[in-house]
């Protein structure tokens, strides 16, 4: 009885060939269902991708399959000036949604260590039911708040005399319907990187404050010195994070400026993806898109990747 | 520490003007689905709905589709979920409890994936959605197309958070239990089942939050009315030809963010987000 409970608890010590293998094989059977579920709807699709990129499929192929046209689609592609406008206008965007977000949230989280008790409580409850919110209403809350008769927004503006706001249509022109779109876009994502921010200051040992502190550092001295090194690797996660879901953004953008209103002059990738792909329905030269889109994503996540694997290694 | 008295009392108003514009579109989201709708339309606005009415609440769910839209959404997340949880908890199992060749490019797979924009899928999934090779189905316009799609989608966080609540789990309990007799599945059914169900839930829910937010995959796949989810049907709601109906939006608005918002409440400090794990030791 001893013996045969040691002996499980140190699994690989049997004698037995079969039974090694078959315990050899337990974490494989494990991970298959996955693997095959992620194979069919996520490595296949990808191959297919690839395929669609390189032949001529529109709505007609779709039953009879695509024509190979080689590399005719990237070919398009990269002679479209829209692509390229459209590639540095995303960029953009992503630098401001991320930058706000993640300068704006170390903001929040630093003065949520300063507040009182009950000033934090009051905060984080706010914080969290903004995390909550489903994107889709967060949409149609900014399209009432924003609205040319009557939106809130022109009230407020105006009431406070920051200008004459009456009647102002805030998706008159494409830099004020993206500009629109950011504030959504942060407002949403500023919880995520608040909280995860006011955990990780949680970590900043309070002797090395308190002695910098005594040493003189004042503010601005001790959050550099002392607070951001211990931040730095949450803050280099949240920023990968952040770069990659804003580049990829589609709902907020396309719902918010809304179908009609969607032009060359405001597309961000994702919703020139969808225009290009869905409206016009010219499939292999979306998916030509796609893979382009995709590979920068990919490259730019490599960095998140590592980071998430190292802390998968050490467990 | 230093910071008493006055400069506390700077920062708590800070703190405050903070939590007034931070949380205003939600406030503002619930106050005009209670208002008249001489109020809502009105240029001055009304803060507060001192007579608050159900009326918009009625026009929202009265709507064509809303409640055929709701029993759509809940099948498909109820389903999708319950899937991907039994697939997720599995292959967690395998990577808190195993070490084995390929584990670390399963990892790298499994993070890399899940970093992936979804629109950036939308065109060879309809393609292989409309035509599933093999089993010759179309599955466009179809509950199950999404619910394939939704499963594929949260499995990857779902195993990595999984994963976290496993590790959590000592050792010592489960060889605890192999020690009195236990078999190594009997050890896993009656030790670490109970033990990781808090993990399980909190897990669910969040895929479950994530399934019931979603919004390209169901638009791209579904077409009727009939058959969209309640994301997609918001996303249609105007009103009249003439003028958007602000209330019954903003009702409806209401409505369909509650089950998100009570169940995010339940969970958010229990996942403390597989996304930046093990950055943060909490």
């Amino acid at each position: 009885m001893g013996a045969a409970a040691g002996a499980a608890v140190e699994r690989p010590r049997r004698p037995l060939v079969w039974r090694r293998v078959r315990s050899g094989s337990v974490p494989y059977l494990l991970v298959l269902p996955v693997v095959a579920v992620l194979g069919a709807i996520l490595a296949y699709p990808i191959y297919r991708l690839v395929r669609i990129s390189l032949e001529q499929y529109t709505l007609f192929q779709l039953r009879t399959g695509g024509i190979y046209i080689g590399l005719h689609n990237f070919d398009s592609v990269l002679h479209d000036a829209i692509f390229w406008h459209t590639l540095l206008r995303t960029v953009v965007f992503t630098a401001v949604c991320v930058g706000a977000t993640i300068g704006g949230g170390t903001l929040i989280a630093l003065l949520l260590v300063r507040v009182s008790g009950w000033v934090r409580i009051l905060v984080s409850i706010g914080l969290v039911l903004v995390w909550a919110m489903p994107p889709v209403v967060a949409v149609q809350v900014w399209n009432w708040m924003t609205n040319v008769q009557n939106g809130v927004l022109n009230y407020v503006l105006t009431e406070l005399h920051v200008g004459d706001y009456f009647g102002h249509n805030w998706f008159q022109t494409p830099f004020s319907s993206l500009a629109m779109a950011v504030t959504l876009i942060v407002w949403g994502a500023l919880p995520f990187v608040a909280i995860t921010l006011y955990a990780a200051l949680s970590q900043v040992p309070h002797e090395l404050v308190e002695a910098a502190q005594i040493d003189g550092a004042r503010g601005w001295r001790v959050f550099k010195d002392v607070t951001l090194p211990v931040l730095k690797p949450i803050l280099y996660i949240l920023t990968s994070l952040s770069i990659l879901w804003d580049f990829g953004v589609f709902t907020q953008v396309y719902l918010l400026i809304g179908q009609p209103a969607v032009v060359p002059a405001n597309y961000v990738m994702g919703v020139y993806l969808w225009e290009e792909a869905y409206i016009s329905s010219d499939y292999g030269r979306g998916a030509a898109i796609s893979i382009l889109m995709l590979a920068i994503v990919a490259v730019m996540s490599v960095y998140y990747v590592r980071r998430m694997v190292r802390v998968g290694e050490v467990e | 520490m230093r910071s008493r008295g006055l400069p506390r009392l700077g920062w708590n108003v800070v703190g405050l003007a903070l939590f007034a514009v931070m949380i205003f579109p939600v406030f503002w989201m619930i106050s005009t689905s209670f208002k008249t709708t001489d109020q809502i339309n009105s240029v001055t606005p009304t803060w507060f709905p001192l007579h608050p009415t159900l009326q918009h609440f009625r026009q929202a769910i009265h709507k064509p589709y809303f409640w055929a839209d709701v029993k759509n959404t809940v099948i498909v997340v109820l389903v999708a979920v319950g899937i991907a949880m039994v697939l997720a908890f599995l292959a967690a199992v395998a990577l808190a409890k195993y070490r084995f060749t390929g584990r670390k490019t399963f990892i790298v797979l499994l993070i890399g994936v899940q970093m992936l924009p979804g629109i950036g899928l939308i065109i060879p999934l309809y393609v292989l959605l409309a035509h599933v090779p093999v089993l010759g189905l179309n599955l466009v316009n179809r509950l199950a197309g999404v619910i394939v799609v939704y499963v594929s989608a949260v499995l990857p966080f779902s195993v990595w958070t999984l994963r976290g609540f496993l590790l959590g789990i000592p050792k010592e309990l489960e060889e605890a239990a192999m020690v009195d007799g236990s078999t190594r599945l009997g050890a896993f059914m009656r030790i670490l089942l109970p033990l990781v169900a808090p993990g399980l839930v909190a897990t669910s829910v969040f895929a479950f939050i994530t399934s019931w937010n979603e919004y390209v995959f169901a638009r791209l796949l579904l077409n009727d009315q009939s058959k969209q989810t309640i994301t997609v049907w918001l996303s249609y709601y105007t009103g009249t030809s003439r003028a958007t109906d602000w209330g019954g939006l903003m009702a409806a608005s209401t409505l369909i963010a509650i089950p998100v918002v009570l169940f995010f409440l339940l969970v958010q400090r229990r996942i403390a987000f597989g996304l930046t794990a093990g950055a943060v030791k909490a």
